[in-house]
């Protein structure tokens, strides 16, 4: 009975309170926990982090190498756009100047037809006029030649020289072309 | 303590008791120092195989952990303390948690099946570690008078009842908080422990001639128990932290 009750008592010593931390579990705990918190602050932590910064920079520099990749494209068709235009444009502009270079030509051209066929037309005028002078004068020669010999042939003398100096024959014909004139 | 006059062998204060498993140079090494260095042994060999050679392109493993890993902290450190204030605190907050929740999750562990956080010495450790850093960080960042200001709440708009205010603050801040810091993980695995015991010897115990359907009932909790006792351990682990973090936060913080 006494055994029993001191053997209790020894029992109800050992339970000692719950809220009293032992000491070699403190230290026990100390060290389990310092070596996890030293592995992780000093080796896996840096590890995964730099593994992380990287991952964020790939996926950072795959948008930003997208975003300049489409915006290269961009400028580019810009610049083609602008390239079109202004091929259009110069199209546009060599169109206008043979356009009026032609009609430059054309007028040009017409001018010179003109300026040549007022040229013939006056070479011509001028040769009929010449040749009609020419006519004339012998037509007039031959007509006084004839009237002349005619008149010789009925007179039966020579007035060859009376009519040259006297010049009838002219005054005659001249009259002849002045009625003709004013009938006309 | 476990006669009671009707044989049931009821758990108590002694299923926290354990013997030496066995002596180095004087030093008694029990079974939940062993589960406490095997908890460091587990922590560690799953964030080594995870993070050790970690790639940009995750493991599945890798994965996990790093889930783990930014649920401290974004989900804890970072909402607290912000990105900023909060980063140094990181490796800090994220073995306390990892370490914490394995220590728990002992208690339904097959064989081990104790919860190492249920002796007080490990639990106060921590939180002796955390106390070491908030209150330094007290006065570091305020100075000596400004420190005692954010510790005791000090405040003149108050009036005379400022010094009532002040002590009352003072005794909760600086002498309670460390205590209750480290009881409510304790008692909370502690009752756990004893709940789980409860059933699982219960079920035994009650498997005889017509008391097998209550057997049959206890056994039943036991497994309810079990998956209840696997959300306290993760909770308790995420409450630790969290108070953790409030608390350094409260030292940062401007007025307190």
């Amino acid at each position: 009975m006494i055994a029993n009750l001191v053997q209790l008592a020894a029992e109800h010593a050992e339970e000692q309170n719950p809220l009293i931390p032992p000491g070699p579990e403190l230290l026990v705990g100390a060290i389990a926990f310092a070596i996890v918190f030293f592995f992780f602050w000093k080796k896996l932590l840096p590890n995964i982090n730099k593994v992380l910064e990287e991952r964020r920079e790939a996926i950072e520099g795959g948008i930003e190498k997208a975003e300049a990749a489409q915006t290269e494209a961009q400028s580019v068709l810009e610049q083609y756009k602008a390239q079109l235009a202004e091929a259009r444009h110069e199209a546009a502009r060599l169109r206008q100047e043979a356009q009026e270079q032609g009609a430059q030509l054309i007028a040009e051209m017409r001018a010179e037809g003109q300026r040549q066929r007022e040229e013939i037309v006056a070479a011509g005028h001028a040769q009929i006029e010449a040749d009609r002078k020419a006519a004339a004068q012998s037509l007039r020669q031959d007509v006084g030649q004839l009237a002349t010999d005619l008149a010789g042939k009925l007179v039966g003398e020579s007035l060859e020289d009376h009519a040259r100096q006297s010049r009838t024959i002219d005054r005659f014909l001249d009259e002849l072309e002045e009625k003709a004139e004013a009938a006309r | 303590m476990s006669d009671n006059g009707c044989g049931f062998p009821a758990p108590g204060l002694h299923s926290f008791l354990f013997k030496p498993m066995f002596t180095v140079g004087g030093f008694e090494f029990n079974k939940v120092m062993m589960l406490a260095l095997l908890t460091t042994l587990v922590v560690i060999t799953f964030f080594y195989l995870a993070f050790g050679k970690a790639k940009v392109i995750p493991g599945k493993l890798q994965m996990m952990g790093e889930a783990g890993y930014d649920f401290v902290r974004r989900g804890i450190v970072y909402e607290t303390l912000g990105k900023k204030d909060g980063e140094k605190y990181v490796p800090l907050m994220v073995s306390l948690f990892f370490f914490i929740w394995i220590m728990n999750i002992w208690s339904v562990i097959p064989l081990t099946q104790f919860p190492v956080s249920s002796i007080i010495a490990y639990p106060a450790v921590l939180a002796a570690i955390v106390y070491l850093v908030w209150v330094p960080l007290t006065f570091k960042k305020h100075g000596f008078v400004g420190g005692w200001k954010n510790v005791t709440g000090y405040d003149n708009s108050l009036g005379p009842i400022k010094w009532l205010v002040s002590f009352i603050e003072f005794f909760s801040n600086l002498l309670v908080r460390p205590f209750t810091h480290a009881v409510r993980l304790f008692a909370n695995m502690f009752a756990g422990h004893l709940m789980l015991v409860m059933f699982t010897v219960a079920s035994w115990y009650l498997l005889n001639s017509w008391l097998i359907p209550a057997a049959g009932v206890s056994f039943v909790m036991t497994i309810g128990m079990i998956l209840f006792e696997l959300f306290v351990q993760a909770v308790q682990a995420y409450v630790f932290v969290l108070l953790a973090c409030s608390y350094i936060q409260g030292a940062l913080a401007k007025h307190h």
